[in-house]
């Protein structure tokens, strides 16, 4: 299958990583990954903080750049939700007619990893090894946003030498909410705090997720507890192998 | 109009109240509140949790919910004034108030007309939010809240802070002052002796309530529902203090928003059975009280419905908005909200807190008197998923986000820092090229910086007080997509 990889602007700059993760692991299992270097950005900071119009060009762009493949994945809920829930609305209200049609024919074939990993590629076990005690923070836009549900834990559970701890309270929010933990910082930090105790409650080395935004903002509090918890993405480890020790 | 919106509905919103954030800061650093705030939600959740999961009809129910709700709102004029028709046929009065000055004027000017200087109050937020109870102390009438949450608030001159539970940033020990001090000052005194025993309190309670039911003769309520076909009005409560104000008085007043109409008594059987398990966790409500118009010999003789507009037309004229008139006031979207768990409901500045209240009351008021209220949520869904009658709370608030930002705009002839940043960030994704050109600039500063930041400038150092900031790597994905040719002339990094 020829897919493309929407990296989303933030990984591409801040966790290139995660891309070249994503990269390696759909190679593995035998797929053409193409990165259009067109590709920009989705736009949910603008439409999370209320700037709609801004979003249209970026739209218009996707449209453009993801049109032709016949898959396109990011390792991003957030940004997924972004496109699959918001893009229709924003197309909607600001859009022409061609805009629209095209963000109709773009969205279906959006998918977050772990969802084209268990739907489309039907693989929960995608021949990782990682041999470190892992806790995993199921993220709101996966959990409730695109309801990804046991998804990633079931990719989890087949990485052979894991040592999987489940999270308490797992399902609270981080307090993350992309502008809010500036606009309301003592509350964010507030919710982190809560999240970064159950993390190191469950004694794990590694904590991970499905969106590096969420893992910046638990990793970033953290690192300032000197904790001694590294924060990974879960397509790192679904990428890993025994030849990469 | 919206400025002359804002004066006639000042009440929502109380008077002076700072931003989200501003007012959040003092209630944060309250352990006290925060651990109140963190038993008693979490218990409510659990308790919530367990009662929803045992119908295997629940989610039939919410849709069945929101179906009416959303045809009512649809058709809300027809509904009114089928329910005026109602309430008239049944021997009770109607009377329609477009705000809050109104509402006031007309229950000061029924209360005046029975010539009593008195009143005992069934716990209403219609009421609380055109501040009624002030209007009524202007005209020297007395108002007495008869609920127990209620009643603590009043009697320690406080601010509700919840839906349901008023007082849930109160402790026992908490309450047990606040009757001692002063009970004495409304009524019957507290007993000398009291304990924090809830069994004590409730009793303390009960003296100081029965001896203003005995005596009152006219009493104001709200309304939970009111079904057009029939005219009946229902309220819902736990405590049966209610239901003593709604049958001893001569005269019954009732409070309600246009909102709560539903189109027939028998769509009361599906929310009979959402609210009490979405807001106290329980299979039925303790006390659901029903009555239509009046009846010789058997409650009140005068019947009094005022029907508050205060604000909602104007929500009903929005459509993506007006989805927040179909609240039920079960309080489960504050009982599972991550924010207002830490910060309580006082930080709302509003008589609506929490998600719903974040939707609202922006509103009721208009945006622009409220605009940091749809900014005080991550949007991590949870009171989507709790709410009985399924109101996307996220899509309403990152829509009232996007009328907070076009109103300031609007209003500001210099653009925000905010609007600023967004622009720029806008200007950046125009194109890939600009986006590599950033890229490549913030690697550089990576260099100097090591791994990560721990303060960073201006309106970022609200993140970094309390969190690392990574530094972006020196070579974005793109950068070494762009070097490697895809990855396929370096493996790693
Ligand atoms: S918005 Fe929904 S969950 Fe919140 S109080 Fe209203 S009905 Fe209940």
């Amino acid at each position: 299958m020829r897919i493309a990889l929407f990296l989303t602007c933030f990984n591409d700059t801040v966790y290139p990583q995660t891309g070249k993760a994503v990269v390696r692991l759909l190679r593995r299992l035998g797929h053409e990954v193409d990165f259009p270097p067109a590709q920009t950005c989705c736009g949910q900071m603008h439409f999370n903080t209320g700037y709609r119009p801004e979003i249209v060009p970026m739209l218009r762009r996707f449209t453009e750049v993801f049109g032709g493949y016949e898959a396109v994945v990011a390792p991003s809920p957030s940004c997924v939700g972004m496109v699959r829930h918001e893009f229709p609305v924003v197309a909607r209200q600001y859009g022409d007619n061609a805009l629209r049609e095209a963000v109709d024919a773009v969205v279906p074939r959006v998918h977050e990893l772990s969802e084209f990993l268990v739907d489309e590629l039907k693989v929960t076990d995608v021949g990782a090894y990682y041999p470190h005690r892992v806790t995993y923070h199921p993220t709101c836009h996966s959990l409730r946003g695109l309801r990804s549900g046991d998804r990633p834990l079931r990719l989890l559970r087949e990485v052979r030498g894991i040592d999987l701890v489940e999270l308490p309270e797992a399902e609270s929010c981080c307090g993350f909410g992309g502008t809010f933990a500036l606009k309301n910082a003592a509350t964010s930090t507030a919710m982190l705090a809560d999240k970064m105790t159950c993390v190191r409650e469950t004694g794990a080395e590694v904590l991970s997720a499905a969106d590096n935004s969420c893992l910046m903002h638990i990793g970033g509090g953290l690192t300032r507890l000197s904790s001694g918890v590294r924060s990974v993405h879960l397509a790192e480890i679904l990428a890993s192998t025994e030849e990469d020790r | 109009m919206t400025s002359q919106r804002a004066h006639q509905r000042t009440n929502v919103v109380w008077l002076g109240s700072p931003s989200f954030p501003e007012a959040a800061k003092p209630l944060l650093r309250d352990e006290q509140l925060r651990s109140n705030l963190r038993r008693a939600t979490g218990t409510i959740r659990e308790r919530r949790l367990a009662v929803t999961g045992e119908l295997d009809d629940w989610e039939e129910l919410r849709t069945a919910g929101e179906a009416v709700k959303r045809r009512t709102l649809r058709h809300l004029d027809h509904y009114l004034e089928q329910l005026e028709a109602s309430v008239v046929r049944a021997g009770g009065q109607v009377h329609w108030a477009a705000d809050a000055e109104e509402a006031n004027r007309i229950v000061t000017r029924l209360v005046r007309e029975t010539g009593e200087r008195e009143v005992v109050k069934v716990k209403s937020m219609a009421t609380q939010e055109i501040g009624l109870n002030e209007a009524l102390a202007e005209a020297g009438i007395d108002a007495y809240e008869t609920d127990l949450a209620e009643l603590i608030v009043q009697l320690a001159d406080d601010r509700p802070s919840h839906i349901l539970v008023p007082a849930i940033h109160r402790n026992r020990a908490e309450i047990r002052e606040i009757f001692t001090a002063a009970m004495g000052r409304y009524g019957r005194p507290a007993p000398e002796d009291l304990t924090d025993d809830p069994a004590a309190l409730a009793e303390a309670a009960r003296l100081h309530l029965r001896e203003k039911f005995l005596r009152a003769k006219v009493a104001v309520s709200g309304a939970n529902f009111a079904s057009a076909d029939t005219g009946t009005v229902a309220v819902v409560e736990s405590e049966g203090n209610g239901r003593m104000c709604l049958t001893l008085p001569e005269t019954l007043i009732t409070v309600m928003g246009i909102e709560k109409v539903v189109p027939a008594f028998s769509d009361l059987e599906i929310f009979l059975q959402l609210l009490p398990r979405s807001s106290t966790g329980e299979r039925m409500n303790p006390y659901t009280s029903l009555w239509t118009g009046t009846t010789e010999g058997d409650g009140p003789s005068t019947f009094h419905l005022v029907l508050l507009d205060n604000g909602r037309t104007a929500t009903l004229a929005d459509a993506t908005g007006r989805q927040a008139l179909a609240c039920i006031r079960c309080s489960a979207c504050l009982n599972v909200c991550p924010v207002y768990e830490r910060t309580g409901g006082h930080a709302y500045g509003s008589v609506y807190p929490g998600p719903i209240g974040a939707v609202l009351t922006p509103q009721l008021v208009g945006v622009e008197n409220a605009a940091s209220l749809p900014f005080a949520s991550t949007l991590c869904g949870a009171c989507y998923d709790a709410c009985p009658v399924k109101i996307d709370i996220p899509e309403v608030l990152t829509h009232l986000r996007a009328q907070a930002v076009e109103s300031r705009r609007a209003r500001r002839k210099v653009p925000s820092a905010e609007a600023l940043v967004m622009k720029a960030a806008a200007a950046v994704f125009a194109t890939p090229g600009r986006l590599a050109a950033a890229q490549k600039a913030a690697g550089l500063g990576g260099r100097f910086l090591g791994d990560t930041v721990s303060r960073l400038p201006g309106p970022l150092s609200g993140w970094s007080d309390a969190r690392d900031a990574p530094v972006p790597p020196r070579e974005s994905f793109r950068a070494w997509w762009e070097r490697t040719e895809g990855g396929t002339d370096e493996e790693e990094r």
